[in-house]
């Protein structure tokens, strides 16, 4: 994954992709914030059940909660491993990464079928709509971030990925932690405090 | 593949000249399109009663007259000026992402067209709610037909364009300067964009999701802006104008950048209080984020929120008269040449002042209660955007054409063309005010004859066609000028900023060597900037390489969008796999720069 920038001196001496990462991060934020501002606005405005507290399991979601969490963990060992040039244990955590990742997932197609067979669907309230717009485009992210994990991965697996590779890893890293951070944020507003 | 004749080399380009000189001519074909609607809307309106279009014609012709002049033709012919004048203005070999700039491109050309082909399917179902498309009027209900489909995914892919170009120009700004060149020597028109750029990639994810909101409500049922089931109308307009008001200085601050380039170099003095315009652009850009309820104030939002937005109203005409004050003092006292840039740049602060003034006037909620929903809303739009920023970007035009082609555009029919598009915008635009005050609402197709507005709609009439043949002017000075023009040399104007210092148009590398910069205006300076530092080594300069993936992969966004508009699963996965080709040879691919 050669790429321009690198090449190029740089003015705040920092790696031209990585601002641009942060930068789009910066514009994430406020992505989700809309989201989740439309879920408060329409918070105990569905005229028809299910309501949250009907239906949101949070013992389920705690577990899948620390799953992510635990993935991001395991980002760290990556990086960490591939900053030290250690390709065994690159793939290791990395492959980790994404399975958790995939756990995640698992557990939210396990969440929103179990939703909708109890009546709560995209249709049915406000709450479902809002419901499963924000966390439908945090699944999305998620997918996105197992599907750059595992190309990294099979990098790796073909010896690619050596310190010279770090940065790409520490972007995906980035990437990974945001999208962590960002379930943080739905998990209390969503589940914790309703 | 990275030759730089023939169709393919232009297909493939990475370079941010050839992008800028795709989205100046993109764009200005779009400029076109949206003035004849606007020409036909004016012919429609010349007349109490006319018939020249029905009234579901002229929705479509408004609706598309907006979104087609603010997405489609300000905005790029805005990027076609960062794409060209900044990476020369910093002193910078292209963009950080040459490949992200060619996606951007695409993608903008993409959507605008997946926009526009609505005019060609049968039945035309052409977008009919209007640029900022109120909620309920968008709605499965009330909008059966694709016309709001083609509209909201259109502006989706148009979104993307915008992101990506907003981040790769925060970066190529903040991390591309040449040696020397600190944040506060920056151009202003660099600063300019970096503000812009900011504002872009923080208000088009508040219009994704209002869009992706309204997406979910027409194609799987939910309920996000439908108040039979407990939605909100109201959330629309929030998630709209949260983004719509930062967009107003998207639109307005690349032109305020133009004119601090033009107007220093053609009174031959440094632009007056470079630290406080500078400043009052980048105050702008925050305050542009606490004004937007004052596009709703007739929602009825209650005392306090229409209060605190009043005040935040006011407040944000403050660094905009700064800027103008600043621009005056600039010209006093000034060895002024009055080139066809300089009228141009001129009448930007006159006119701009005037829709400045009668923004200050809405910002009052009880005479924006009389005024909006009227011509007068429609004079201060044009007063802005027409007299400030279509002004502005002409002043750009005249000024950067001979850096862009090699040739200067011919100054008599410069001025032919400032003259007939100031008179015939004044026309056009001024008894609008009055229109809108004596009670004619914006957006209706026609009038009866008892209002008392046939007399000023017909003068508003001829003003908007003096406005298209001013614009032939042009067309024709531009045709002229490639045989005919002046040959521009390094530098025509005696610019003070580094894009004066190379040929024009400049070669593929830009820079021999980078140049390192002492000094704000390096070309002005005592101290000189030296061309060639000494005992620098020359590098040996390399023609940018080319590349299929960035159109590849914009090319997947259309085909997505085609999949809900047609009900088709498999063209869905089409798009994506296209989409995701795109990016993984890109990702892939060796490129160096």
């Amino acid at each position: 994954m050669a790429h321009a920038a690198a090449a190029h001196h740089t003015s705040l001496g920092l790696d031209s992709r990585k601002m641009a990462f942060w930068a789009f991060i910066g514009s994430e934020c406020l992505l989700f914030a809309s989201l989740i501002s439309t879920y408060l606005i329409y918070k105990g405005r569905s005229l028809v059940g299910p309501y949250p507290h009907d239906i949101l399991n949070i013992p389920f979601t705690s577990i899948s909660t620390f799953d992510l969490l635990m993935s991001s963990l395991m980002m760290v060992l990556a990086l960490a491993a591939v900053q030290r040039g250690d390709l065994k244990w690159a793939k290791v955590w990395l492959f980790l990464t994404a399975l958790l990742g995939i756990f995640f997932l698992a557990g939210q197609v396990y969440e929103f079928t179990s939703f909708v067979h109890e009546g709560l669907t995209l249709q049915r309230n406000l709450f479902g709509a809002s419901f499963f717009v924000l966390t439908g485009t945090h699944g999305a992210h998620v997918t996105v971030g197992v599907i750059w994990i595992l190309t990294l991965w099979s990098r790796a697996l073909r010896g690619k990925l050596g310190k010279a590779n770090a940065l790409t890893v520490e972007i995906c890293g980035l990437y990974w932690h945001f999208v962590d951070v960002v379930w943080i944020v739905i998990f209390t507003v969503v589940y914790l405090i309703q | 593949m990275s030759g730089t004749k023939g169709l393919t080399s232009w297909l493939t380009t990475t370079d941010h000249k050839r992008i800028g000189l795709l989205y100046f001519w993109t764009a200005f074909v779009f400029f076109l399109i949206g003035g004849l609607e606007a020409l036909i809307i004016r012919a429609q309106l010349a007349r109490p009663g006319n018939t020249v279009v029905s009234a579901e014609t002229f929705n479509q012709l408004f609706t598309m007259h907006g979104t087609t002049m603010i997405f489609l033709a300000l905005m790029p012919l805005s990027a076609a000026f960062f794409n060209y004048i900044v990476p020369l203005q910093i002193g910078a070999r292209d963009v950080a992402f040459p490949r992200l700039n060619a996606f951007s491109y695409w993608a903008f050309v993409l959507g605008g067209l997946f926009l526009n082909a609505s005019w060609l399917l049968p039945n035309h179902p052409v977008p009919d709610a209007g640029w900022f498309g109120y909620a309920n009027l968008t709605s499965r209900e009330f909008s059966p037909g694709p016309n709001i489909d083609f509209w909201l995914l259109g502006l989706q892919i148009l979104g993307v364009a915008s992101l990506a170009a907003g981040f790769n120009f925060i970066v190529t700004i903040l991390n591309l300067r040449a040696p020397g060149m600190k944040m506060m020597r920056l151009p202003v028109f660099s600063w300019m964009t970096l503000v812009t750029s900011f504002l872009i990639i923080t208000a088009f994810p508040v219009v994704t999701v209002a869009l992706v909101l309204l997406m979910f409500d027409r194609f799987f049922g939910t309920h996000f802006y439908l108040a039979s089931a407990g939605g909100d109308p109201v959330l629309w307009q929030h998630l709209f104008w949260i983004f719509g008001h930062p967009e107003v200085y998207i639109l307005i601050l690349p032109a305020m950048g133009i004119i601090s380039e033009v107007l220093p170099t053609f009174a031959r003095k440094p632009l007056f209080g470079y630290t406080v315009v500078v400043y009052s652009g980048v105050l702008i850009g925050f305050m542009g984020w606490g004004v937007w309820s004052h596009h709703m104030f007739s929602v009825g939002l209650g005392p306090i929120a229409d209060s605190v937005f009043s005040g935040t109203t006011m407040l944000i005409a403050v660094p905009t008269g700064v800027k103008i004050f600043n621009w005056l003092a600039t010209l006093w006292g000034g060895q002024i040449r009055a080139t066809s840039a300089l009228h141009f740049a001129v009448g930007f602060i006159a006119l701009f002042t005037i829709g400045g003034l009668s923004g200050v006037m809405h910002a009052s909620p009880p005479a924006d209660l009389q005024q909006t929903d009227t011509y007068f809303v429609v004079a201060h739009i044009h007063y802005v955007l027409f007299g400030g920023t279509v002004f502005g970007l002409f002043a750009g035009m005249y000024y950067w054409w001979p850096k862009m082609t090699g040739r200067l555009l011919g100054e008599r029919l410069g001025k032919l063309h400032f003259w007939l598009m100031f008179v015939g915008m004044n026309l056009a635009f001024f008894p609008m005010h009055f229109i809108g005050l004596l009670g004619m609402p914006r957006r209706i197709y026609t009038y009866a004859p008892e209002l008392g507005v046939a007399k000023l709609n017909l003068v508003s009439t001829v003003g908007a066609f003096l406005i298209g043949v001013s614009i032939l002017v042009f067309l024709f000075n531009a045709w002229r000028t490639r045989k005919r023009g002046k040959v521009a040399g390094n530098d025509p104007w005696g610019g003070a900023t580094l894009e004066w210092t190379i040929p024009s148009p400049p070669p593929p590398h830009n820079f021999d060597v980078i140049p390192t910069v002492a000094s704000r205006l390096p070309r002005w300076s005592m101290t000189q900037l030296k061309a060639i530092p000494e005992g620098a080594e020359l590098e040996k300069p390399h023609a940018p390489a080319g590349s299929w993936w960035p159109l590849v992969a914009a090319c997947g966004l259309p085909v997505l969008a085609l999949a809900p508009l047609t009900h088709t699963l498999w063209v869905a996965f089409l798009g994506a796999a296209i989409l995701i080709t795109g990016i993984y040879r890109w990702a892939f691919e060796p490129f160096e720069v």
